[in-house]
């Protein structure tokens, strides 16, 4: 159904590789009726994406869009240096925020951003509109004889009892590289002390260190790797759900889950800010219906429902920048690569 | 009289003044605090934050070590969503954050105290806290100065919405209190309408003192009208007695003249004396008319300036007006014949009887001998009236109205007795009733004569 939108579409361009975007991984133009173009930079795959562009497209016609796809970081970067777009999308909350704190961001207001509840915006400059907790996938054949851990503790053991199962077929986010790995990275650290001794039990089983998601999950249906942590919950599901296969275990860990909110804000550069708000209403609105079945990334109002008590947002605040100084980013790294990397330090 | 301003308006714009005043005083006041605690709120955290950051200080491998602590920044969310900035600047070189951040003055910094200061930073107003520690790193003491900025938007903003809500209740009070300034207004009048109401449920002749008890402001204005009442009733007092004293003085050497004619006519010889005593009796019964009248003239316009209102029947007035002509008619063989129907009025019966009076006199005077006078009493279109005809000569031609002019006699009065008052008085004793006198000869079967109606409105 996905294919017979993109079908609808005029699609220009696909996977763009000249050297002066060297760092856009995907690129759709889709032509409008007026001339006008909204850019979006976003770091969501355009497999994932494409409903929500879809749906905007047959609302309004008459605007073009242009879609193009880059990690957390590049987008950041590109942001700050002024790139020309109206709109960036990402899952990174703490580059997001900083980029709003450090007055890169325009502020927007409509009656949809004021539906959004308190900690899903901030200062009108950045607005939530999915939130996908962080999940353990597993490979069903690989633990089919063990009971499924359900918090970190188990996980642990779990690892710690079966090696030969898991050796060299572990998978995180390398969190020097992804964005969104090194958020999850130290939420984690900050809110329980079984996170670092998970890294030191992943490290000595050889893990395989990823730049994304889609990456891990790409492996985990192939084969390659039985277990991966932190993973976005909504890639995983949505892959098993395109895939129709069983042999996926997605798990919620109940001792404390963290929940991304993927936001968007306006760059100061933007030269169609208006177009950029109505997709931000569109946005919101859709992640703020209460029954979003159809649409890939989980929508807002899933929070709050989760049986787990520790089951909230990661917090848009200042509390984020904390992470992303260098000081702080360097001492994490330490720490992380003493862990996780103890192996593939130790056979250089 | 017209009133110049009202005590209860000018009592209640002023209290009401007074509460707007207060009003804004306490809004500036309460707005003023509010902008006050919370810019100490943002102090506040701010300065924990600082603290938070420079406690984690320390030297390792020959150089400054922090960890910017989750909280230090966590914190400045959650007072409100401000921008937050940080600079952290070990021995002059920046160690980490914003390069442009503006600092504290050096003079202010004082080592171990956080220092604040207000600048611009990335287009907005920011408040900074600051505050320098010594870490000595391999022997040498390096001051390390933490800085954290935060913008005053969300602040301000929240100054405000307190502000607004403060300026709502101020609205409110404002209004309690002009609800209440009128009513307290009103009750503290209140003892001086409950005295006027006092004197003006008085009826006219009641002039006794007032006898009421009254807030200690009030006393002087009752002591004085209390004063006025009893001069008043004096003078009334005094004018009633002059009036009867007046007619007595006047009448009783009068009789003794007349008396004295009398039995000079009795014994006179000639026909020219006999004619000139008969000449002085009737001066003397003018006088003596003259002077009644006058005095009954005199009584009524005193007593309708302050007109009493009691409820008469004019039917039992007549009845009694014929009984007391009766003998006068009898005399000259004149029959009275009466016809009553219940006819309520409300007056002054001593006015209304000299009215009925002086047109029943004027009815029995007039008529010629051995004729009949008949009075009809009775209501009617909501008035009640008295009718008296008579089979006499009649009011003459010309306009009878001038009949009632003062001391205008017509030209049926030739060889009667009578001032030239009488419908004079009649008619002023309607008029103050809101009554009108109508005079008509009345030609049909029943005869000629004169037909004179009183005409009352009922009541
Ligand atoms: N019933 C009547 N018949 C004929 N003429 C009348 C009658 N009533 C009044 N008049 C005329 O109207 C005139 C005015 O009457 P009025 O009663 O005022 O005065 P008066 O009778 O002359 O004097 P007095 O003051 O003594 O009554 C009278 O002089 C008389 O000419
Ligand atoms: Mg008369």
């Amino acid at each position: 159904m996905r294919v017979a939108h993109l079908a609808l579409w005029l699609i220009l361009s696909l996977w763009s590789v000249a050297s002066a975007q060297s760092r856009l991984e995907e690129r759709h133009v889709l032509e409008g009726t007026s001339g006008r173009v909204l850019r979006i930079l976003s770091t969501a795959d355009l497999d994932v994406f494409a409903p929500y562009l879809a749906a905007f497209a047959a609302e309004n016609p008459a605007i073009g869009l242009d879609y193009s796809v880059v990690s957390s970081a590049d987008l950041e970067r590109m942001i700050r240096e002024g790139a020309g777009y109206d709109l960036a999308l990402s899952s990174a909350m703490d580059l997001q925020f900083q980029l709003a704190n450090d007055g890169f961001a325009l502020r927007y207001q409509s009656e949809a951003t004021q539906a959004l509840p308190d900690w899903a915006r901030w200062r009108g400059l950045i607005f939530a509109f999915t939130a996908e907790p962080a999940v353990v996938v597993i490979a069903r054949n690989a633990v089919a004889d063990l009971t499924i851990p359900t918090t970190r503790r188990d996980l642990i053991s779990l690892l710690r009892d079966h090696p030969d199962r898991f050796e060299g077929r572990v998978g995180t986010y390398d969190v020097r590289e992804s964005g969104l790995g090194y958020l999850f990275a130290t939420q984690d650290a900050r809110a329980t002390e079984a996170y670092w001794r998970l890294s030191e039990v992943m490290g000595r089983l050889d893990p395989k260190l990823y730049c994304c998601s889609g990456a891990m999950v790409d492996d985990l249906s192939s084969g390659d790797l039985v277990l991966a942590y932190n993973v976005l919950g909504s890639y995983a599901r949505e892959r098993l759900a395109r895939e129709g296969s069983d042999d996926l275990v997605v798990v919620e860990m109940q001792d404390f889950a963290n929940v991304m909110l993927r936001t968007a804000i306006v760059p100061r550069q933007a030269g169609a800010p208006d177009l950029a708000g109505r997709f931000i209403d569109h946005l919101v609105e859709i992640g703020l219906r209460p029954d979003p079945a159809h649409w890939p990334l989980p929508p807002l109002s899933g929070i709050g429902n989760a049986a787990a008590p520790s089951f909230g947002p990661i917090r848009l605040g200042p509390g984020l920048m904390v992470n992303l100084d260098w000081l702080n980013r360097r001492n994490f790294f330490r720490a992380w690569e003493n862990s996780i990397r103890q192996t593939v330090d130790a056979a250089p | 009289m017209t009133p110049q301003g009202s005590i209860l308006r000018s009592l209640t714009l002023l209290l009401a003044g007074v509460a707007a005043v207060l009003s804004i005083l306490s809004w500036l006041i309460v707005s003023d605090f509010a902008r006050r605690a919370v810019g100490r709120a943002q102090d506040n955290v701010l300065a924990a934050s600082v603290t938070s950051i420079a406690e984690t200080l320390r030297a390792e491998m020959g150089e400054v070590q922090l960890e910017l602590p989750y909280s230090a920044f966590s914190m400045l969310g959650a007072i409100s969503e401000d921008r937050v900035f940080y600079r952290i600047v070990a021995g002059g070189r920046l160690l980490t954050g914003y390069d442009d951040l503006p600092g504290i003055a050096e003079g202010d910094l004082e080592i171990g105290r956080v220092a604040f200061a207000t600048d611009d930073y990335a287009g907005e107003t920011v408040r900074l806290a600051s505050a320098t520690r010594i870490v000595a790193v391999g022997g040498d003491p390096v001051p390390v100065t933490v800085t954290v900025a935060q913008t005053r938007a969300g602040i301000t903003q929240v100054a405000s919405d307190l502000s607004r809500r403060a300026a709502l209740i101020s609205v409110v009070f404002f209004c309690i209190a002009v609800l209440l300034s009128a009513i307290a207004a009103r009750a503290s009048l209140r003892p001086l309408s409950d005295i006027a109401g006092a004197v003006a449920r008085r009826g006219p002749s009641d002039l006794r003192p007032l006898h009421r008890r009254a807030p200690s402001e009030l006393s002087p204005l009752i002591k004085a009208l209390d004063r006025l009442i009893l001069r008043l009733a004096e003078s009334v007092r005094r004018s009633e007695d002059f009036i009867a004293e007046a007619a007595h003085r006047i009448r009783t050497p009068l009789t003794t003249v007349r008396m004295q004619s009398e039995l000079a006519l009795r014994e006179a010889d000639t026909d020219a004396d006999r004619e000139r005593l008969r000449r002085i009796i009737r001066a003397v019964d003018e006088s003596s008319r003259s002077a009644g009248q006058l005095l009954d003239h005199a009584t009524v316009a005193f007593r309708a300036e302050d007109l009493v209102r009691d409820p008469v029947d004019l039917s039992q007035l007549a009845r009694r007006c014929v009984e007391s002509i009766r003998p006068t008619a009898q005399m000259r063989d004149i029959g009275i014949s009466l016809r009553t129907d219940p006819a309520p009025v409300r007056g002054d019966a001593v006015l209304l009887d000299t009215a009925v009076r002086n047109v029943l006199d004027n009815a029995v005077k007039y008529s010629p001998q051995a004729t009949d006078v008949l009075i009809v009493v009775g209501q009617s279109e909501g008035e009640s009236f008295v009718r008296v005809r008579d089979e006499g000569p009649g009011l003459g031609t010309g306009d009878f109205d001038d009949l009632t002019e003062r001391f205008r006699r017509g030209p049926t009065a030739v060889d009667h007795v009578g001032s030239g008052l009488g419908l004079t008085i009649t008619r002023d004793v309607l008029r103050a009733h809101g009554g009108r006198l109508v005079l008509e000869n009345c030609n049909d079967e029943e005869g000629n004569g004169a037909c004179v109606s009183l005409i009352l409105p009922s009541g």
